[in-house]
């Protein structure tokens, strides 16, 4: 249970056995029946007022967009729209590059996410077990890894794998090297950058996880005659596991979603296009080459890849019957 | 057995030490660079000290480039984004942790769903209402600092709200309980009781507004047209050349806009501890 609380992050989700539910019913007690509905409606209509103009709205129009010829004579107001039914998607889905850029995205996004939780959980792991110094030493160079933008994150880099002053040829000898000219090598040195950046989130949440184990529970496996193996895989992972859902998730949608540290480390998408991911091929395709109802259509299908994401999240969260 | 912990132990602690140093070298780095003088930045045998620390890479930054005016245009923006997004998300918080009622589950998992939008795919359709927007409010059109408020502010609350809701939940119901049946009304248990208490949710959450508010590069490079409004992360792109980098420039730039997002980390850092600390206690 306390592994569910744990952050605000880990409490997810809906479950139709949530207790909370009872307590408010007391206050609605009071208020009659008149004032049931409103309150909570009120307490929405800023949010509503904020995101459906600038969020729903914005959504539906790319999904029209994507149905539309809609370019630059279109966007000047020159042409009229015209509707094209699902054309541009089979110019997309046709698009022997899309498929290319689909995959290394997978690729790339199942890259960071397997290096971010690794890395993430050594060190949640690493922090219980070391003294008071190095453990706040980590904690606070987490913390500024965390918050270092992702703009600032990507030029600092960029700066230590410089071809002629960076840190990194000066350390390896390999001066005049080109770190960025190779499409995976460009893509590992972003993923490099990603990871730094994202690894702090995984680490804290499942730090605070492991420490919200009850100790008596710990305690009571190692009277048992459990061991470390043991007490890992019986006890903390089945505990952590909520946590693990989640940090899980959050990563693949972050790290598929990965836009300025490639945009601005491999300016644009790297030599020719070959370190494209779809949230700037979708961009480069509007904003670049004009053509803002194809950029529209990736945009949806990467919404849609997304969405599957969540669905399975959701479905996961239910059926584990956490309270969330 | 003893022993053998012991030397775990330290060879723990060296682990943690060197992952430590590892992660915090890059930004100690960024810095230095920001302080060396040109011709240790250039040199071709970077050295991770200087003995003449200098700076005009700063001076350059703000005078020369006008960064002093981003990174006005950058807090301003992020300043009204957390403000806002912490009043609204509060208030959809407590409605979505503390009452039931019908769509409440669909609402949450829309808020959910909208945090996996690739937001960058929405800057196509909002560049065009961001355009129409400005024919008729201009506050709030293209190049205007209205509208980067606007679209982070709408970016931001959905994470905002999820957060908070763990926060406002972690909240005993008897503390309000106890102020109804003193007549307090609901407006003093919303801003009187509750309010306070969510405070170091509110700080947690603010982090992340202010951080999506700050960082953001792609709304700021889409809907800015001017380099007036420009805010930092898009005006740090001014300092790439195609043939030479101004890396102390680059790196003067990144230090201004680093520190303020570490500062507002280590002013919060308790909060979000402690805040942490109240719902893993509960």
């Amino acid at each position: 249970m306390p592994a569910t609380t744990v952050t605000a992050r880990a409490d997810h989700g809906d479950s139709p056995v949530r207790p909370a539910g009872g307590a408010p019913a007391k206050g609605r007690r009071r208020s009659g029946p008149l004032a049931r509905i409103p309150v909570p409606l009120w307490l929405l209509l800023p949010a509503a007022l904020v995101l459906i103009p600038l969020f729903g709205y914005p959504l539906y129009q790319l999904g029209l967009l994507s149905v539309l010829k809609f370019g630059q004579p279109q966007a000047s107001g020159g042409v009229p729209t015209e509707f094209v039914g699902l054309s541009n998607y089979t110019d997309v889905l046709g698009d022997a590059q899309f498929w290319s850029v689909l995959g290394q995205t997978l690729a790339f996004a199942a890259f960071c996410v397997v290096a971010t939780l690794a890395v993430g959980a050594v060190c949640a792991v690493l922090l219980t077990r070391v003294g008071k110094w190095p453990r706040l030493l980590l904690m606070f160079g987490a913390l500024g890894a965390w918050a270092a933008p992702a703009m600032t994150g990507s030029t600092v880099w960029m700066f230590l794998l410089d071809t002629n002053s960076g840190l990194v040829n000066e350390i390896l000898g390999t001066q005049g090297h080109n770190w960025m000219y190779d499409k995976w090598s460009a893509f590992a040195m972003v993923a490099v950058v990603v990871v730094w950046h994202s690894f702090p989130f995984v680490m804290i949440t499942l730090y605070a996880g492991i420490q919200a184990i009850p100790d008596s529970v710990l305690e009571a496996a190692r009277l048992d005659g459990a061991g470390t193996a043991t007490i890992f895989r019986r006890i903390m992972l089945p505990m952590l596991r909520p946590l693990l859902v989640i940090v899980v998730i959050q990563s693949i949608i972050w790290d598929f979603k990965v836009f300025t540290q490639i945009y601005v480390m491999t300016g644009g998408g790297g030599i020719a296009g070959q370190n494209l991911v779809l949230n700037v091929y979708a961009y480069q395709k509007a904003f670049v080459a004009e053509n803002y109802s194809l950029g529209a259509a990736i945009g949806v299908l990467m919404t849609l890849i997304l969405l599957a994401v969540t669905a399975v999240y959701i479905r996961s969260l239910r059926r584990s019957g956490e309270e969330l | 057995m003893k022993r053998d912990n012991r030397v775990l132990r330290q060879g723990a602690n060296v682990l943690a030490i060197v992952l430590a140093l590892l992660t915090v070298f890059p930004l100690y780095w960024m810095v230095l660079s920001a302080l060396k003088p040109k011709g240790e930045i250039t040199s071709a045998h970077p050295r991770p000290w200087t003995f003449a620390p200098t700076l005009d890479n700063f001076r350059n930054a703000l005078g020369v480039s006008g960064f002093g005016r981003y990174f006005l245009n950058s807090m301003a923006v992020a300043v009204v984004v957390v403000v806002v997004s912490a009043a609204i998300a509060f208030l959809a918080a407590v409605a979505l942790s503390r009452f039931k009622f019908r769509f409440r589950t669909t609402i949450l998992i829309m808020f959910l769903v909208a945090q996996m939008v690739p937001v960058e795919a929405l800057t196509i359709p909002l560049f065009f209402l961001v355009r129409d927007i400005g024919t008729v409010a201009p506050g709030f059109g293209l190049s205007s600092l209205g509208a980067l408020m606007l679209v982070n502010l709408a970016f931001s609350l959905p994470f905002a709200v999820w957060m908070l809701r763990g926060f406002v939940a972690a909240v005993p119901e008897s503390l309000e309980e106890a102020a109804r049946i003193d007549g307090a009304s609901r407006f003093t248990i919303l801003w009187r009781i509750l309010f306070p208490l969510v405070a170091p949710g509110l700080a947690a959450t603010s982090v992340f507004s202010f951080i999506t508010a700050w960082n953001d590069f792609v709304f700021a490079k889409t809907l800015i047209l001017d380099t007036d409004h420009q805010t930092l992360p898009a005006a740090l792109m001014v300092f790439f050349k195609p043939d030479e980098n101004d890396w102390g420039g680059i790196m003067a730039a990144s230090t201004l806009m680093t520190v303020p997002v570490l500062i507002f980390f280590v002013l919060v850092q308790r909060h979000m501890v402690s805040g942490l600390g109240g719902a893993v206690k509960d």
